[in-house]
């Protein structure tokens, strides 16, 4: 509005500035005809336009007289301004009657000719202050300052092109017209066909208001309402003729076409206003970018109903508020609608529903619903092949593989003999094996280069003692061998027993050089020999180490064979099963090949790795449900982020199943399984296997626990019996119970009964205390549930020694 | 505990007015107040009025209650000790008979009375109960000795303070330590770890000021005792360390009071091997417990060697008194304090009277040993009383009619 009136003043400047610049009188006539051509031509025009003189000839001096485009423009100019001043007229009723309102532009209507009936207030009577409903806002911003477009993007509509969308989206619109003018007996149909480009011009603009607010089309003209109805587009059918309109300008032609044609509309319009609710429903949804534009083809659906049945005279209608129906905040806020639009337009699947409308209930349950199935962790899901594992296992030809533990006391040499035994069958490279050497010599500690192949740990190292066990494989041309190096200080004695619960035999290693072969034989000498022994281990290898300090001497090889073994049968190792060979670690001599030292002549048996080799596989319970210890919970790699690993106790897994830890009694998959370091699709008893673990957390899984199916679980108890030969006084007292990698504090609770070694018969009930040597039935409780089942062999210890091993009952 | 009023009469019925003053206080009120006794304390009473109209309003008032002890409720950790029972004394806002819990708070006086009724149902202030008060009253003033001991493995660590009568268990660490494995630094990462989970439990249930401004501030540190088996405990003194040089000075203040001393696990019974140290005894010379342990020691030693000359049990060792084996010249009766805490007068008017029986009458050595401390725990495996005897008795005579027992 304010431009029009810029744009006046700059006439008159021009007017002025023509007078004084073109004073030519040849000019002026010239002009003068030019004039008069155009405004011919502009009279002549269909649509015909009205145009002042002065607004001519301002167009020909801009057009240096070009009769043709002046017409074109000058045409094209009043269309403009006829639509802007349809939209502007109301704001000066407006303004009168409450300045402070903001305007309110009526889209669609032609100039303002109900003003007379209006009332601001009671308009703006359900708008809260600054808080006016959005479709009321949007028309400002949309209808006066620039030439309409078509819906479908057609030409202006004014210039009387349409583009073929556009003229489609017409016609069918006038059909329905039609239609429902058919039985109405006032509307002459020819009218609207005679009018083809009135109605194409609103018919595009009508359908988008449809959406933008249905409640906005022309509807019910009740005879009591007519009068009343003075805004929006009510405002074009009712009563204002054209004569009441005050217009400070001269009137378009197109105007009173305008007029005209609504006021054909206006008798029909509640019957094709119903006709076109029916119509709706049949229609398409709209597409996702007109919903973005307009807001959910829904909303406006919903909100039908309430106006439809509004036809009866109400109070909201009798203040001419039936345009803004007030507003329940029932449909979505503008800015869902937004997100809405925008998260469908990029192809997301909103959780939320594009709209709230009937089933708004409904679809807040399905919400509910879908919170509660929503899981921040992702369930893995891994197909199990479903291998009968055993025939799998029987199928393929494989060597012999056996588990051996390195047992012995503190410093007898166990860690460097294995690591020349690896060193000398090519299972570590000589350049790692140089690098170990220049490390320990820069620590000073040059013979221990040979046990940092096993002692991998930087304390262990820095110590020069093994602390946990280490394992390693090595392969000879019959068997593969899975060397579990155990500890042999005192303190490490729990992971000396986890090391052994995995073995099938014994390499026992003994220091020969004076005094020390004495001091281990009283201390982790025995006392491993006799837990591997009560953890069923039936074959040992004595490795007389250190040889070479004692100048390969035999009587003393000899005096430590004899000693050794006569322990060794009372301990219940069978003479057959025990073998000895005098080796040296440091220099490998006898470990795979045998001395050249002539010292060492008389001696003619095997040496240690054809001792090795000798043993015979032991059968694993492969048929037996599964049972299997944790013996480590690591961080395997970043696709394995939780992986354990240990030996297969009992029965056989693959790929893809399901496993049952105890005693958290927590499920987890098997996503993939290495045995022996190679990937696998199945393993079975008696194999060293990594499982690489999924679906379960962390927390839940610990070294001791033992994993089982859930179809056979293991039981976790809190008391158990057992039947024990005691090493040391039993009474009842605190001890700490083993098994394998598990071990827990515990007391034993009761002493039953001793029992004869041999027979097992009770010999004395209840007593007072059971000397070492003996064999006795204990009853052991414990704090937490762990997991136990008989026949398990478990080993009591208290105060840093072994006072008892048994077998569980 | 500070004895505020006493007044027991000869026969052992009687009042004593006492005032708690420090946490472990509230374990000996656990041992003096027994079930039927009288307790006077105040207390914070919920009292929900109704009016004529129906409306019920409620206000909490203090008041002091007099309840006859029905039950009590311990909390070591918290050292929080609840008693209940039925209110005794008519108040303004109570009637006698209706149920009441009162808590007992430090520095507020409680009046505990025992009856014995004419015909002697009731036990009264025994000589139990009497050497408990005195033990509870502390007349000497000697009983300050307290340490912090953290047990610990690889990834397993007991936090306990040891007390003068108990040993709380205060916090226990569980993690998972990865193995020592090929190529992998798994270990020291999860060992250190490990650590820093430790100190921090430590320092929060220690209340350590780690700020560097405390430094300067004169506040005593209790001993720290650091035990494990292999190297763990030197590891962890180590961390402490290097954690005092770069990150926290302020643990600069706590170094010169660890000590690391072995143990064969990290479980907490191996507190007896800690507190059997001599590294230990230096520092913790002659306190209550540092005895006990030492006394279940021997008891130990004794039964190994001659098995005959000890004897463990309820029957076995009311038998060996019976025979006069506990008496003058090294007998000695070891008794839990866990056997007079009984619910039943009977029970422990049979503990009391064997207790008075050894001392009174044998001329015996007796010695009670809180339950509460690992030497107690240990006895409690066995029985809770135990002997040292003064001849070997042959423990077949008792077989036969023990058979029952168990």
């Amino acid at each position: 509005m304010s431009r029009h009136r810029v744009k006046a003043v700059s006439y008159d400047e021009d007017d002025f500035d023509d007078d004084y610049d073109s004073p030519d009188p040849e000019e002026e006539e010239f002009l003068e005809q030019c004039t008069a051509e155009v405004l011919n031509q502009l009279r002549a025009g269909d649509p015909p336009v009205n145009a002042t003189r002065d607004e001519v000839q301002e167009a020909l001096w801009h057009y240096y007289n070009d009769v043709e485009k002046s017409v074109n423009y000058l045409r094209g100019k009043k269309a403009k301004e006829v639509k802007k001043k349809q939209a502007p007229a109301p704001a000066p009723a407006v303004k009168a009657k409450a300045s402070t309102v903001p305007v309110y532009p009526i889209p669609l209507s032609p100039p303002a000719s109900s003003t007379a009936h209006f009332s601001a207030a009671d308009f703006f009577r359900d708008a809260p202050w600054l808080n006016i409903p959005a479709h009321r806002k949007a028309d400002i911003l949309v209808e006066p300052l620039y030439p309409r477009l078509g819906l479908l993007g057609g030409a202006p509509e004014n210039s009387g092109k349409v583009s073929k969308l556009a003229a489609l989206a017409a016609a069918r619109k006038k059909k329905e017209g039609e239609k429902s003018a058919a039985p109405t007996p006032t509307p002459p149909s020819e009218v609207e066909s005679s009018r083809p480009s009135s109605t194409e011009r609103k018919s595009p603009a009508l359908s988008l208001r449809e959406r933008l607010a249905s409640n906005g089309k022309p509807q019910k003209s009740s005879e009591g309402l007519q009068s009343l109805r003075s805004l929006g587009k009510g405002s074009r059918l009712g009563s204002p003729s054209p004569q009441k309109m005050p217009s400070p300008e001269p009137r378009k032609q197109s105007s009173p076409e305008v007029t005209a044609q609504a006021d054909i509309e206006s008798p029909v319009s509640t019957d094709k206003k119903q006709e076109e609710e029916a119509a709706l429903n049949i229609r398409a949804p709209p597409s996702t970018f007109a919903s973005t534009i307009v807001g959910e083809a829904i909303r406006p659906k919903m909100a039908e109903p309430s106006h439809l049945s509004a036809s009866t005279l109400d109070l909201i209608k009798i203040y001419g508020q039936e345009l803004a129906e007030p507003f329940d905040f029932a449909g979505p806020s503008p800015d869902d609608v937004v997100l809405n639009a925008q998260s469908s337009a990029k192809g997301f699947k909103s959780k939320q529903p594009a709209s709230k409308s009937a089933g708004d209930k409904k679809t807040q349950a399905g919400l509910a619903e879908g919170m509660n199935s929503l899981s921040v962790e992702e369930k893995v899901n891994v197909k199990s092949k479903n291998l009968d594992v055993l025939s799998e296992y029987q199928k393929t030809q494989r060597k012999k593989a056996m588990n051996f533990a390195v047992i012995g006391h503190v410093d007898a040499g166990k860690s460097t003999l294995m690591g020349r035994l690896l060193a000398d069958l090519k299972a570590v490279d000589q350049r790692t094996l140089e690098k170990y050497r220049k490390e320990a010599e820069k620590i000073g500690k040059g013979s221990f280069a040979l046990a940092w192949v096993l002692d991998q740990g930087s304390e262990e190292r820095a110590r020069g003692v093994t602390i946990d066990i280490a394992t390693n494989k090595f392969e000879t041309e019959s068997t593969v061998f899975t060397i579990v190096d155990a500890p042999g200080h005192r303190d490490f004695v729990p992971n000396m027993i986890a090391g052994a619960s995995q073995a099938d035999f014994a390499v026992l290693v003994i220091d020969s050089s004076i005094g020390n072969f004495e001091s281990g034989l009283k201390g982790q000498t025995k006392e491993h020999a006799l837990l591997v022994r009560s953890m069923g281990v039936q074959r040992i290898i004595i490795a007389v180490n250190k040889m070479d300090s004692v100048q390969w001497d035999q009587g003393r090889f000899e005096e430590i064979e004899q000693q050794v073994s006569s322990f060794l049968t009372t301990a219940g190792f069978q003479a057959k099963n025990i073998a000895f060979v005098p080796c040296s670690g440091i220099s490998g001599d006898n470990v795979t090949r045998r001395s050249e030292d002539p010292n060492v002549s008389w001696y003619k048996g095997h040496t240690l790795i054809e001792e090795l080799e000798a043993t015979e596989p032991y059968a694993h319970a492969i048929e037996k449900p599964l049972r299997m210890t944790i013996g480590d919970v690591f961080r395997g790699s970043v696709q394995n982020p939780l992986s354990i690993s240990g030996r297969i106790d009992a029965g056989s897994l693959q790929v893809g199943d399901q496993i049952l830890t105890m005693p958290s009694g927590e499920k987890a998959t098997i996503r993939s399984l290495e045995v022996d370091g190679e990937p696998n699709d199945w393993a079975v008893a008696g194999q060293n296997v990594t499982l690489n673990l999924v679906n379960i957390d962390p927390i839940h899984l610990r070294s001791g626990d033992v994993i089982c199916r859930a179809s056979a679980p293991i039981a976790n108890v809190t008391s158990f019996t057992c039947k024990v030969l005691a090493f040391d006084h039993l009474l009842p007292s605190m001890v700490d119970i083993h098994r394998g990698r598990l071990h827990v504090p515990g007391r034993i609770s009761q002493l039953v009964a001793t029992l004869d070694k041999v027979t097992g018969a009770s010999i004395k009930k209840k007593p007072k205390i059971v000397a070492p040597g003996t064999v006795a039935r204990i009853v052991v409780e414990m704090d937490q549930a762990v997991p136990l089942e008989a026949p398990t062999r478990i080993v009591l210890r208290a105060g840093g020694g072994t006072v008892a091993a048994g077998l569980l009952e | 505990m500070r004895l505020i009023k006493n007044k027991i009469e000869h026969n052992g019925s009687g009042t004593v007015t006492l005032c708690p003053e420090e946490p472990e206080d509230m374990w000996h009120a656990y041992n003096l107040i027994r079930p039927n006794d009288l307790l006077r304390a105040s207390a914070i009473r919920r009292v929900t009025t109704t009016q004529e109209t129906g409306s019920t309003t409620s206000a909490r008032v203090h008041l002091t209650l007099e309840i006859r002890v029905k039950n009590l409720d311990f909390d070591p950790q918290s050292s929080q000790l609840h008693v209940s029972g039925t209110i005794v004394n008519e108040t303004a806002h109570t009637k006698i008979g209706q149920h009441h819990t009162l808590d007992l708070e430090l520095n507020r006086n409680f009046t505990l009375e025992k009856e014995v009724g004419a015909d002697g149902e009731g036990v009264g202030w025994d000589s139990i109960a009497v050497q408990m008060l005195k033990d509870a009253v502390d007349e000497g003033g000697q009983r300050r000795a307290e340490a912090v001991a953290v047990v610990m493995q690889e990834g397993l660590a007991h936090i306990c303070f040891i007390g003068q009568f108990q040993t709380i268990l205060k916090q226990k660490i569980e993690m998972s330590v990865p193995r020592k494995r090929h190529g992998g630094g798994d270990h020291d990462k999860g060992m250190s770890k490990f650590f820093q989970v430790t100190l921090d439990t430590l320092l929060r249930q220690l209340e350590f000021n780690t700020s560097s401004a405390s430094l300067t501030s004169s506040e005593t540190v209790r001993p720290v005792l650091l035990a494990s088996p292999g190297f763990v405990a030197s590891g962890f003194q180590k961390y402490i360390q290097s954690q005092a040089s770069t990150s926290t000075p302020a643990l600069k203040r706590l170094l010169p009071s660890i000590v690391v001393v072995h143990s064969a696990s990290g479980y907490l019974h191996s507190l007896a091997e800690v507190l059997q140290s001599p590294a230990v005894k230096t520092i913790l010379a002659d306190t209550k417990y540092a005895r006990e342990t030492k006394l279940m020691d021997d008891f130990l030693d004794q039964l190994r060697k001659e098995t005959n000359k000890a004897t463990y049990g309820p029957r076995e060792v009311e038998f060996a008194v019976d025979q006069g084996a506990v008496g003058r010249g090294g007998g000695v009766l070891i008794i839990s304090n866990r056997l007079f805490r009984s619910q039943d007068v009977a029970e422990r008017k049979r503990w009391v009277s064997l207790v008075d029986r050894v001392r009174d009458v044998e001329g015996g050595e007796v010695r009670v040993l809180s339950s509460d401390h690992e030497s107690g725990r240990r006895l409690d495996g066995l029985g809770g009383v135990a002997a040292l005897l003064t001849f070997p008795i042959i423990d077949e005579d008792i077989e036969e009619e023990g058979e029952d027992d168990h």
